[in-house]
Order: structure tokens, then sequence, then C-alpha cells
């Protein structure tokens, strides 16, 4: 044990994602990173700092500022049988790939009847909460859950990037690899020994008896702060980091519903048409009879995404969850 | 500028011609069917090669005749006729070795069949049995792409691929005149030069994209447009299949060699409609396809065979036949393509499990079986 113990290290998500892409670098030479900025810059949040340095320009490609063009050019590589890693640097920024991404990479295994593979990931920025000008702050992960081709996931914590980017460019399909932009900083403890946890599967991050609370990428920790919160009011709740949207697994989020009869979802995407719809429907199919009160859902009113000096009051926290549990007991 | 040059001219070849008459319009063989020489290109094939070009270019027409008749009989949807493309796409698919590779978009069926692509193949996607369905690894030939202008796209990268790998092939990536003007297409320009990726941009200008001219999509002859994208372009009269090789030829051997992109713009004409549900009448004049019926592809081709004794009577008569049995083979298999069992729209989704698609799999298959004489 003090063996492992002492290889832990203390790093912030930008860095579990660096160590992350560095190792699948390592592991695969057909694995390459494209994106704006990615090479000497490491970057706009320094998630591929020094990878350039030691992997060459070859397969750290800083690519020219057209994401349809990065895309499109990533499922050629595919095609030749790279493994293509791509960034998108800011969520707003990727509708111009957007049909490279539906028509293209999302379809074409299944044009092909299955003789050829899409095994491209393409990391995406997400969420609000840092300040930004417009188009930095977008949550649209939802277009791409509702796409039939592609696999979607969100990491939440250091740790979990790490180990889910290498899971997702090993994986044989396209994932959608959501990063939520203002936890980059957050810092943890990796222990890269460890066992990873499958990439698709969510998972009980907190065990609670009382609601639970069931959220993903940046809402996962607001969640665990209003679970926090809940228990010195003497409520128990259970939070689930998702953590896969397409496919979604929803396995634990019914026995723990089971368990506790109560359900909020938790995003900061619209709520109208959010990932939230698609759970509270599952579970009100799977769990009619175990739930106490209507699913509820936590996320953004249907405007875009307001100027900054607003952003707090649009994005869910701590008190509009803990709002929302509240609505639930009183049902 | 590749096509600025003016003739040198005066090459001693007996039955050629000297000078081009259009200086922008790579020409080899005139609508009347003699040889004319031009500064940069030549070609020089032996006579079974010419037999070859003729053979190709009137069994796709047979073939494209019989996707018509097919899809007028039922059989098929929809069908995309290359009607007076069989010079464009035989010459640049015949200059193609085993290791390049081909980026379609939906009415290669010529080029398709240069790279020995089984022309059944083309009609799954066309019937609705499939959405394409072929290997494109099998014969370096891409699915079609029915958005128009993402295949140049995949073409480069694919291109980027083969550069890291050494490998020896060039790729070609179609389009069309409408798909100029799509971002697509000039993103592919810039990821092509930027990385000197060895791929060819084949364009072929048919004059027409649905309904709308040339007019409507560029103020600049389109070959120019590569100049301001740091390569070479070229534009080739896309009715002569010897300059359509020649150039194609060239334009890949300077990709293979590392000296990265090139654009060749295929000047021709789409004879038909642009598919079977278009109607041309509604938007140009019979004048217009009357003035490109006497440039076209295949008759300038048997006249020069004529002229230069390289076949007889017998040669052209054993091809027409050739393509009436292909056509036959064809309409035989495609009318006995099967509908695909409802259930397998579930499979070649993901390459790995995917428990949405096991539940829905069961869950429609459940209920498509509970009804009397199902699958």
């Amino acid at each position: 044990m003090s063996e492992s113990t002492s290889k832990t290290q203390q790093i912030s998500l930008s860095k579990g994602l660096n160590l992350g892409l560095r190792r699948a670098l390592e592991d695969d030479p057909k694995v390459l990173l494209m994106g704006e900025d990615i090479g000497k810059l490491g970057g706009v949040f320094r998630v591929t700092d020094g990878l350039q340095k030691d992997f060459g320009e070859a397969r750290v490609v800083d690519t020219p500022l057209a994401e349809s063009g990065i895309v499109g050019t990533a499922v050629g590589l595919a095609l030749a049988g790279y493994r293509p890693v791509v960034e998108i640097q800011f969520d707003g920024f990727v509708y111009p790939a957007f049909d490279q991404i539906v028509t293209q990479v999302a379809k074409m295994r299944a044009r092909a009847l299955g003789k050829v593979s899409m095994p491209i990931v393409i990391r995406i920025p997400f969420g609000g909460g840092i300040g930004a000008v417009e188009h930095h702050s977008e949550s649209p992960e939802a277009y791409f859950a509702m796409t039939a081709g592609l696999r979607v996931v969100a990491a939440s914590n250091p740790v979990e990037a790490y180990w889910m980017i290498q899971q997702a460019i090993a994986s044989d399909d396209p994932v959608i690899f959501f990063e939520p932009k203002r936890r980059y900083w957050d810092k943890a403890e990796l222990d890269p020994t460890a066992t990873p946890y499958p990439l698709y599967a969510s998972r009980v991050v907190r065990q609670g008896t009382d609601a639970t609370l069931v959220a993903y990428g940046p809402m996962v920790k607001t969640c665990l702060e209003a679970a926090a919160a809940a228990a010195d009011e003497g409520r128990s709740l259970e939070v689930i980091d998702l953590r896969t949207l397409s496919p979604l697994d929803l396995e634990p989020v019914y026995a723990s519903v089971r368990k506790t009869g109560r359900l909020i979802t938790v995003h900061e995407a619209s709520v109208f048409l959010g990932m939230g719809a698609e759970i509270a429907a599952k579970v009100t199919e799977k769990c009619f009879y175990s739930l106490e009160a209507p699913v509820l859902r936590v996320g953004a009113p249907h405007t875009p995404y307001p100027p900054s000096r607003v952003e707090e009051e649009f994005l869910p926290d701590l008190d509009r969850v803990l709002d929302a549990v509240d609505r639930a007991f009183a049902f | 500028m590749v096509t600025s040059r003016k003739g040198a001219g005066g090459k001693t070849a007996a039955k050629k011609k000297a000078g081009a008459t259009n200086p922008d319009l790579v020409q080899l063989l005139t609508p009347e069917g003699d040889l004319v020489e031009h500064p940069e290109y030549s070609i020089d094939l032996t006579p079974e090669e010419y037999r070859g070009l003729y053979r190709d270019m009137v069994l796709v027409r047979r073939i494209d005749a019989e996707g018509t008749a097919l899809q007028r009989q039922g059989e098929l949807g929809l069908w995309a006729p290359l009607l007076g493309q069989e010079a464009a796409q035989v010459g640049s698919g015949r200059a193609q070795t085993a290791e390049d590779y081909a980026f379609p978009t939906y009415r290669e069926h010529g080029v398709a069949w240069c790279r020995d692509v089984d022309p059944v193949n083309l009609l799954g996607m066309f019937r609705g049995v499939n959405n394409g369905g072929w290997d494109p690894n099998e014969k370096n030939f891409h699915l079609y792409t029915i958005v128009i202008g993402s295949q140049t796209l995949h073409a480069t990268g694919y291109a980027m691929g083969m550069q890291r790998d050494g490998r020896e092939g060039a790729v070609i990536a179609y389009f069309g005149d409408g798909a100029s003007s799509q971002g697509d297409v000039n993103e592919a320009f810039v990821f092509a030069s930027v990385n000197n990726a060895p791929v060819v941009f084949f364009c072929q200008n048919n004059q027409w994209a649905i309904s709308e001219p040339n007019e409507r999509q560029f103020r600049v002859p389109l070959y120019q447009r590569a100049a301001g994208f740091g390569f070479p372009g070229v534009r080739v009269d896309g009715n002569d299949v010897l300059a359509c090789l020649a150039v194609t030829r060239a334009a890949l051997e300077h990709a293979r060699s590392g000296n990265g992109p090139m654009l060749v713009e295929a000047f021709t004409y789409r004879m038909g409609a642009h598919t079977t549900t278009d109607d041309p009448t509604r938007y140009r004049s019979a004048d217009e396809l009357e003035e490109w019926k006497a440039k076209d592809p295949i008759m300038r081709m048997r006249a020069f065979l004529e002229k230069s004794d390289n076949a007889d009577e017998a040669f052209f008569k054993e091809v027409d036949a050739e393509a009436d049995a292909v056509a036959a083979d064809i309409r035989a298999r495609c009318v006995a393509m099967t509908d695909p069992q409802p259930i397998s729209i579930f499979d070649h989704v993901y390459a790995e499990p995917h428990p949405l698609m096991d539940e829905e799999r069961a869950e429609y298959g459940a209920y498509w079986e509970s009804f009397e004489g199902a699958h």
C-alpha cells in the first residue's frame, strides 16, 4: 500500500487530461492530437502543455482555424488508421464542425456496414462560470447525445479526467469528450496505478437515503456541496455522477430512486429538452411506483447564455439545487 | 500558372495539329477526333490503351443509362446520371494507380468502374437497401458522399495519413462546381496547402449545380482559385479523355512526389438531369445542350480511333455488345437485391457494445415479431 501511496500526486483537472493524453501518445503511435493553439501554447487551457515539445509537430498538430476542417481531416486520418484527438477550443466554437460530426463522424461506420470505424475523440471544454465573453460558456451536450453513432461523456474531476480521456482514446467509436471548464483548476490526488472505473458507467459519488441528485461534469461538485449542506440540515442526499451521456447508464439511478423515492437532475444546459428530460422520462417509466414526487429538473432557463455579469444567477448553484430538493419533499 | 504558357508548337508527330486554341484549357483531342499538341501535357498510348478508354466510356455510359432505366421502373429510388462526364471520370480514373485513393461524390460511377468497384455496389444506396455498404479499403474507393463537399476534407485527412506513413500513393478528391462554394472545400484547400498533403482536387465543372449555373457560384475561373491557396491549378477539357488522363496523371505524380496538392478543373457538361427527380428543361436551353452534344466525349474518341486506324467496326460492335451484357448483368443483380431485415438497422451503429442499441433491438424486434407473417 505504501508503494502505491508514494506514487500519488496532486494534480489539477487540466493536468489530469495532460497526463492522460501523454500516456495515450506514449502507448499508441497512431494517436494524434489536433487543434488550434495546442502546440507551443499548449492550448488556451494548457491541457496539451509540453506535448508538442515531447512528441513533435506531426503528432501534436497546430491546425488552421477551421473547426469543420479539423474534424473533417480527422475523419480522413481515422480512415487511414490514425486515432485523432481533436480539441475544440470552446463549446461555442464546435458548431462549424457540427455537420462533420453529426453527418460524417457519427454515421460513417453504419454507412460502411461496419467495415470502417471512427476512433476519434472530440474534446470540448464546456459550461460557464468563468466570466467569459459570449460563446465561451455553453453546454451543447444534448445535441450530440441525441445523435446515434456518437458516444458522449463528461468528466467531473481530475482523477476521472486522467482515466476517462485514455479510455475514450482507446474506444473504437467516436467520443465527444466534455471537459468542465470551470473545474480545470480543481485539484485532487491521482494514483496512476489504480484500476480505472469503466468509461460508460455512472457512479454513486455520495451515498444518501432521502433524495437522489444526478449530475455530470461541473455540476457534480455543486451537487456534492449541496449534499453536504443538506446533511447539516438533516437530509441525506445521494449524488450520482452520470459520467456517460450516451450511452446513458441509468441502472444506478433506478436503484437509487427505488431507495430514496425522489430524483433531481442537475445540469447547466437548458432544462427544456436537456439531458434531465430523458432521465426523468426513463425514471418515470422504470421507477413509477417508487417515486414519492415527480422528477424535478434543475438547469438553465431557455435563453441564450447571458452576459457574464449575470451568469451566477443563470447557472444552477447550491441554493437552486436545495430549492429543488425542498420542492421534492414538499410535494 | 500551369496552363498559361503559350504552346511552343512545331512538334512533328504527323497526325497531330499544333497548338490548342484555348490556352486556358488543356486539350489533346478535338471534338472532331484530331490529336493536338499541348506544350505541357502529352499522351502516348498503345492502340490497346486507346481502345480501352473508349470501351470504358461506352460501358460506363451504358451502366449509367441502366441506372436511369432502373429508377424509371421503380427498382431504384433515385439515380444521379453521369451522362456527358464519361471522359472526366474515365480519364481521371485511369490515371490512378492501385495505391491511390479516391473520395467520390455520389456521381462517380465512372471512377468506380475504373477502380474496379462492382457497379452493383453503387446501386444499393440508390435502391435504398443500404447507405453505402461497400468496404472503402477494398478498392481504395471511399463511400459516396451526399452532403456537398464534405469528402474533400476526408480526402485531405487521408492524404495527411498517407504522408505520415510514407505511403506510395496520392489521394484524389472529387467535387463539383457547386461544391466549390462550400466552406469544407475551401477548408480542404487550406489544410492540404499548409500540410503539403498529397491530394489532387478534381473538380468536374459540369456547368450546373442542379439549376444554378456557374455564375451563381464564382466570378473567377475555378482552377485559378488554387493560386490563392498556394498550389497549382489547371483547367482541362473535361470531354477529352486523353487530356483528362494526361493532366490527372501529372497532378497525381505531382502530389506523390511530395509537391503537395493540385487542383484540376475538368470543364465538362452534365448532359442529363441532376438526378432522376430533376427537370433540366426548366432552367437551361435546348440549344446549350445541342452545343455540348457536339463535344461528346465518346463520339470524339470514336472518331479518333477510326481516323487513326486504331479500331475497326468489329471492335465497336464488340464493345456495344459487351455494354449490353454488363447492363443486363447489373439489372439482374439489382432486382435480386433483397430488402434488409428491419432489425439490421441496429447493426454497425457502434463498434463496441452499446446498451441502448441492445435494449431497443430487443424492444423493436419483439414488436415487429409480434405481427403475423413477420420476418
